[in-house]
């Protein structure tokens, strides 16, 4: 059986398991599972953006090592973030050859890397290798009556080259969610920057953009928001009991990565869910159940 | 006593320049970049006056709060006319500081339980972009 | 042998070059060149982690780290005495830390700035993987943590070498403290044994023993009876 190269990243082994638990789960059904390389670091979640700094790639390049060490010369991750900055930095150095030396010369103590290692998102995969029908035939509850608002961010699609669809009219999670006979949402704000690190020392800002982005999904009738970057996840999830003390009226949106939500459907073990969709999703029962 | 103040260097416009690999003498102010920038509220200056300042070499520029507030989303990036990644130059201008042993944020202030509630994904990626 | 025994080694130290006997390691060498170790030297046995020096070979453009007490000195190395550069430890109460994932963090959270460099771990003289096991603790793998750095011995030179400022060996030694305080599973036979110490098994003969005198006590020690190791 073809197998994928898989980086999870720390958020995955941490705050984000029932990412992980998801991802694993799914990809084992849908026959190319996801195997873990075996040493890993932090790739940086965030890609340098000065012209002379090598240092902040080194994070990345070891882990094409690792890559090319297993003998692949594919890197699939599932969080937004580190696909973002691994796919970056590939980009940096693949085919440069004067970093790429000075980048070898620097980590004498590994074997070169090579400058072959691609780097792909799990969504990706799941478009262009699996196939949306082959994801519809897995389907064993169909989502049907359930409106989900895809949230892209900006790590999925932005830059231009780095994106794994057009940044001005993604697809890819909306083809998601059809697949699974859920409907999906159209909002003004799927692509729009959740205010990522700048919750470390500007909170007062995430709280603001959750209320724009969710507010803004809610109208468009959305049930739940399905993301692809525990960053996004945590800033959209955590700062709705601040906006709850400012808003009364405030009404909570459930968050939950788009893994979650094929492993709802596809009966797999789904990982934590977000309470308000428990009841909806309870063990065993699909939403709807549908004709599926 | 530690500086607290920017250093003003010589070649310092071009440093900007050279850091961030950006022309911006070719941006001719459309503002497209600002319209998209989800966090101008917050900002002192719009993203299209930060790269005036730039090529007006005015000083200014260098005080301005946007380039910390700037959360690299790059919508601006993929809006420009003209190619400018505008994300490039304020991450340039963030390093200018950070290269000068100036951090924006201060991670010995960090108490645990502030820490406690925030990932690491977070806090990874805002002490690469705030200190050096 | 005599001819081994009578051969010598250069050793530059400050810029000024001596002969020492071959065979000494890198203290030993100083100290016979007339430079005294008040500081950065203790147990001289690899254990106490407070000679770590750092020399040059000749041609070599490499730094080089290592004990000064284990190291042996070869001839043409360049070597200093590394001043004492303590790194600060954060404070907490291992009673009341609430050992969830992220408690690394909260306590040292410039962890968060490792780039990955290596540097760490290049320059252990244990041969621990430092890099990855900061590396662990930002994933909040605290067992694993402590696992990789079981035979740090707090020398220090990964800290000094760090360009994150990271201090590597504080973190682990926490790591450390809350496996053993809160992750390590609990041996089956030390429960036990503190049961039977708490039910009071023990209190006769432990009266009996603290009512002897000197020369009954050694009696007794010769006579005692040793389990089966
Ligand atoms: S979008 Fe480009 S050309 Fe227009 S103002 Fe911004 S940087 Fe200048
Ligand atoms: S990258 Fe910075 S300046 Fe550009 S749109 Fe995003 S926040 Fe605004
Ligand atoms: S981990 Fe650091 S402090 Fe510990 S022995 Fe290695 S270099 Fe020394
Ligand atoms: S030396 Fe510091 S930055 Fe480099 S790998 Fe070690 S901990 Fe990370
Ligand atoms: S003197 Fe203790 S380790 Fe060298």
């Amino acid at each position: 059986m073809d197998r994928l190269t898989y980086f999870p990243g720390c958020s995955l082994k941490d705050e984000a398991k029932e990412f992980e638990i998801s991802a694993m789960a799914v990809m084992k059904v849908l026959e190319l599972p996801l195997v873990e390389i075996e040493r890993w670091n932090c790739c940086g979640t965030v890609f340098s953006l000065t012209e002379d700094d090598l240092m902040h790639q080194l994070a990345s390049i070891r882990n094409f090592i690792r890559v090319q060490e297993a003998g692949s010369d594919e890197i699939v991750t599932s969080c937004a973030m580190c696909y973002n900055t691994l796919k970056r930095s590939s980009l940096f150095v693949n085919h440069a050859e004067e970093r790429l030396e000075k980048i070898n010369a620097f980590m004498d103590e590994e074997v070169a890397y090579e400058g072959k290692v691609e780097v792909r998102h799990l969504l990706e995969i799941i478009r262009d290798r699996i196939g949306w029908e082959k994801v519809e035939e897995a389907m064993i509850y169909p989502l049907e009556g359930l409106s989900v608002a895809p949230y892209y961010g900006c790590m999925l699609l932005r830059p231009r080259q780095v994106g794994i669809d057009d940044p001005d009219n993604p697809t890819i999670m909306r083809d998601l969610i059809d697949a699974l006979w859920a409907t999906p949402v159209e909002y003004a704000f799927q692509a729009e920057c959740c205010g990522s690190y700048q919750v470390v020392d500007h909170r007062e800002l995430i709280v603001e953009r959750t209320h724009r982005i969710l507010s803004s999904a809610r109208r468009a009738g959305a049930d739940v928001v399905v993301t692809s970057c525990p960053l996004c996840q945590y800033n959209l999830r955590e700062t709705q009991s601040e906006l709850k003390e400012k808003i009364p009226t405030y009404e909570e949106m459930p968050v939950m990565y788009f893994t979650q939500l094929m492993a709802v459907a596809l009966d797999v073990d789904s990982g934590e869910l977000p309470g308000p969709l428990l009841a909806r999703f309870s063990v065993g029962e699909g939403v709807g159940k549908g004709e599926g | 006593m530690a500086r607290k103040e920017l250093e003003i260097i010589e070649g310092l416009w071009e440093k900007v320049e050279e850091l961030s690999g950006q022309n911006i003498f070719a941006c001719y102010q459309c503002g497209m970049c600002s319209a998209g920038c989800p966090f101008t509220d917050e900002m002192d200056m719009l993203p299209n006056q930060v790269i005036r300042g730039l090529q007006l070499r005015d000083w200014n520029t260098m005080d301005c709060s946007a380039m910390w507030i700037c959360a690299s989303c790059f919508s601006c990036q993929v809006r420009c006319p003209k190619g400018v990644d505008l994300a490039k130059l304020m991450e340039a201008m963030r390093q200018i500081y950070l290269r000068q042993q100036l951090d924006h944020v201060s991670i010995d202030d960090m108490t645990p339980e502030q820490i406690s509630k925030l990932p690491q994904i977070a806090l990874v990626a805002n002490f690469r972009k705030k200190t050096g | 042998m005599s001819e081994q025994e009578n051969a010598t080694i250069r050793i530059h130290i400050m810029g000024k070059t001596y002969r020492v006997p071959a065979g000494l390691t890198i203290m030993d060498a100083m100290e016979y060149s007339g430079y005294r170790f008040i500081r950065g030297a203790g147990c001289r046995s690899g254990f106490c982690g407070a000679c770590s020096t750092i020399y040059r070979r000749e041609e070599d453009y490499r730094l080089q780290f290592a004990l000064a007490c284990q190291e042996m000195a070869e001839d043409g190395m360049y070597l200093v005495q590394l001043p004492f550069t303590p790194a600060p430890r954060s404070q907490y109460d291992l009673e009341k830390i609430d050992p969830t994932e992220n408690v690394l963090l909260q306590y040292y959270p410039e962890i968060a700035r490792c780039v990955s460099c290596n540097t760490c771990t290049k320059a252990c003289p244990q041969d621990i993987e430092v890099m990855d096991y900061v590396q662990a603790a930002l994933r909040g793998d605290i067992a694993r943590t402590a696992a990789l750095s079981f035979d740090c011995i707090q020398c220090g030179l990964c800290t000094m070498r760090c360009p994150a400022d990271i201090k590597h060996y504080h973190m682990a030694q926490m790591a450390r403290r809350i496996y053993g305080r809160y992750l390590s599973p609990v041996p089956e036979h030390l429960e036990e044994q503190l049961r039977e110490i708490e039910e009071g098994v023990c209190d006769s003969e432990l009266d009996k023993l603290v009512a002897m005198n000197e020369e009954e006590l050694v009696l007794a020690y010769a006579a005692r009876i040793r389990e089966e190791e």
